[in-house]
């Protein structure tokens, strides 16, 4: 099964495999990459807003954004063997 | 749809600002302008305009327009397609701009970088602003210009949007000829995510080049959106904030509000005295007078509200505030941006509606403006307060709770489930499965300059008195001529209201409003009462010939309605009050802020149709209660 942001742990840093978009929404690929979601960048969740976890804070690269669960769930992404907390390096 | 005028400033070559939002693109316009700016909407849509002028050390006259914040040059918001249309020169009305300075964040080379890249390729003459390095400095990073610059094949300025150092380098820089040479535009056809991605390379490889590939976040800012963004206390936190501000726009703007009103009537007593009794007379001080005086009274709200919007927006809280709120507003189909605009629409709608301009979703901004009246406004407050004590008996319900007290507190509800019914529907039918996202940057926090808050607010204040005052002021002297002409005839027994045009108007209504339980007395006074809700209980006692006025008006008023309406007709008023588009004010602002008179007149006729509605049902069965 293929792991997306949304599914990530807070805080679990990991790398952008590809961008998967909803059939409705084929631009979001286009929208998530130009924000920085590109193959081969570091991202993590920092935090969801509560109640129900939507939308989430997700680090790419320097900078922040504000996703909700569906378009984070777009994100594919692959952890790293011995690459865990906080290093976003 | 009439298209709103762009002011310009006339000659010189045309420089534009670009950059991705949150760059400090509109902090670096205006150290570079200062107070020469003018702001408009473009042709067409209802994206701000805001052009300035400067002058280089050499003495260059230059236009610099500030371009709306843009990712990249494929657009998915109107303000990003304003930024496209202009610099590759499809803007309607707009020139295309001779030079663009590309703003870059310092401390996010990495994605302000691509931008450059897809600018130089449309061939306009590019000069890179690199900006905020003084906070990139403080994170560690140091950046190369002269590198940057060789390796980008664009001269490069180190700026930091505060100081003025920076913004001289890039002025000088402007007065070289060469800075202004054009080179051919690149377009391979590529489709626009094979783009993104070789941009992103080229990127990477200027970066490890400079030693700045390793992506380094600002760790304050991250400290304080521990608190700010977590589950638990960040709700909490912005609920205060917002009550803060609630209270400001509504209790701190009274005094001045006050103020204003006892200048205006001041104001009047003076010239009436001077000018001899007559038509002349009421014209200046009923009509001309008060009108300016109902445009002013509304700045202490405008600039409270928007002092404390500046300063969230400023400091980087807004799109956080908007991220707590997201789950809250999109049960509606709103974002969380729309919250704010909402909570002062129960202050005032006219502060409510310009503050809708933080939405940057269009579909999300005409609706928070389309159903921001339907929050209770502090005006419709005298005339509740009318009725309430007129016809509620002061009794406790089950212990408790006061009659009267609950009965104010369900009309604010009333309107609250209107907004979000509305708000609702428009989500079920008019969203056509279309997929609204969020993906909004959280910048780093910064302290509030006072400089640009002045500026800012400068400008609200500028674009209400001039583009919405001079409506207001016009309508108001229209009510004043409705309302005095034809004089009454001599030996009339009715109050004078009674023969004008407005009582004409009145007597019309009355036949409209029969089915719902309003009087013809009720009819008139609504027709003045669209200077302002408040107005209707002057009105009402003009109707009645009362001789108090001002603020005796509602005490002589409340035992003459109570003794001769019935508790039906009171409640169906109330009802009516809910949601009726009674403020020509309000109207005035929506053709503003939306650029035409389509969403006014839907906005007026809705809102008509649903307070006729919910007076029809409310006087029907409060007649079958047995209240008639």
């Amino acid at each position: 099964m293929t792991l997306t942001l949304d599914q990530l742990p807070d805080l679990q840093a990991c790398t952008v495999t590809q961008i998967a978009p909803p059939a409705n929404a084929p631009e979001w690929h286009e929208w998530l990459e130009e924000i920085g979601f590109l193959p081969g960048e570091r991202v993590m969740v920092m935090t969801r807003a509560m109640p129900g976890g939507d939308p989430l804070v997700v680090r790419v690269g320097s900078s922040t954004f504000a996703l909700r669960r569906v378009e984070a769930a777009c994100v594919q992404v692959a952890t790293e063997p011995g690459m865990a907390g906080e290093g976003t390096a | 749809m009439k298209q709103a005028v762009v002011h310009v400033y006339r000659g010189g070559p045309l420089l534009a600002l670009v950059g991705n939002p949150n760059c400090g693109k509109t902090a670096l316009f205006n150290r570079l302008t200062g107070s020469h700016q003018k702001v408009a909407n473009y042709a067409g849509v209802t994206v701000e305009r805001k052009e300035g002028k400067l002058a280089t050390p050499a003495g260059k006259n230059l236009r610099v327009l500030d371009l709306p914040g843009t990712y990249s040059l494929h657009p998915r918001s109107p303000d990003e397609r304003v930024t496209c249309d202009v610099l590759s020169g499809h803007a309607e009305g707009e020139k295309r701009p001779d030079l663009v300075i590309c703003v870059v964040d310092a401390t996010n080379l990495r994605r302000n970088l691509r931008l450059v890249l897809a600018v130089k390729r449309l061939g306009l003459p590019c000069v890179v602003a690199l900006n905020m390095t003084d906070l990139a400095a403080q994170s560690g990073i140091r950046v190369d210009g002269a590198a940057l610059s060789a390796a980008l094949g664009l001269p490069v300025v180190s700026t930091v949007a505060v100081n003025t150092d920076g913004a001289a380098a890039l002025l000088t820089l402007l007065d070289r000829p060469d800075t202004w040479k054009r080179t051919a535009p690149i377009g391979d056809g590529a489709s626009a995510a094979d783009t993104i991605e070789a941009d992103h390379e080229v990127v990477r490889r200027i970066l490890q080049g400079l030693g700045l590939d390793k992506a380094i976040p600002h760790l304050a800012s991250d400290r304080i959106d521990r608190v700010v963004l977590h589950p638990l206390a960040g709700p909490p936190l912005l609920a205060v904030i917002l009550f803060l501000i609630f209270q400001a726009v509504f209790a701190w703007a009274e005094t001045p509000m006050n103020w204003i009103e006892a200048a205006t009537a001041w104001l009047g007593n003076g010239v009436s005295s001077l000018l001899p009794h007559g038509w002349l007379q009421s014209l200046v001080v009923d009509g001309v007078i008060a009108g300016a005086g109902g445009v002013i009274v509304f700045l202490p709200q405008i600039i409270i509200l928007f002092f404390f919007i500046l300063m969230l927006e400023e400091s980087g809280y807004l799109p956080r505030a908007a991220f707590l709120l997201d789950r809250l507003m999109g049960g509606v189909g709103l974002s969380g941006r729309s919250f704010i605009p909402l909570l002062s629409s129960f202050a005032c709608a006219i502060p409510g509606i310009m503050a809708a301009r933080t939405i940057t979703n269009t579909r999300d901004r005409l609706i928070t403006i389309m159903i921001a009246p339907m929050m209770t406004c502090s005006a419709r407050l005298p005339v509740y307060a009318l009725l309430i004590g007129a016809f509620i008996p002061r009794r406790e319900v089950w212990g408790l709770l006061e009659l009267q007290g609950l009965v104010l507190f369900s009309l604010y509800i009333a309107g609250i489930v209107g907004a979000l019914l509305v708000a609702w529907l428009l989500k079920r039918f008019t969203a056509r499965k279309l997929m609204h996202p969020l993906m909004m940057e959280l910048p780093i926090y910064h302290w509030p300059r006072l400089r640009n808050i002045a500026i800012g607010l400068w400008q609200r204040v500028m674009i209400f008195m001039k583009r919405v005052g001079g409506i207001i002021l016009v309508l108001t002297v229209l009510l004043w001529f409705l309302a005095s002409f034809p004089a009454a005839p001599a030996g009339a027994t009715g109050a004078p209201i009674e023969y004008s045009f407005a009582g004409m108007l009145g007597h019309a209504l009355a036949v409209v409003f029969e089915p719902i339980g309003f009087n013809w007395q009720i009819s008139i006074s609504l027709v003045p009462g669209l200077a302002a809700r408040e107005v209707v209980v002057s009105a009402l006692g003009t109707v009645y010939a009362l001789s108090a006025t001002g603020n005796d008006t509602a005490g002589a008023l409340a035992p003459l309605i109570a003794h001769s309406w019935s508790l039906a007709t009171a409640l169906s008023l109330l009802a009516w009050f809910v949601f009726a588009p009674q403020c020509l004010a309000t109207l005035a602002t929506v053709k503003r802020e939306t650029g035409g008179w389509t969403m006014p007149l839907i906005m007026a006729g809705y809102l008509f149709a649903l307070a006729y509605l919910a007076s029809f049902i409310t006087y029907h069965v409060a007649l079958a209660a047995g209240w008639g």
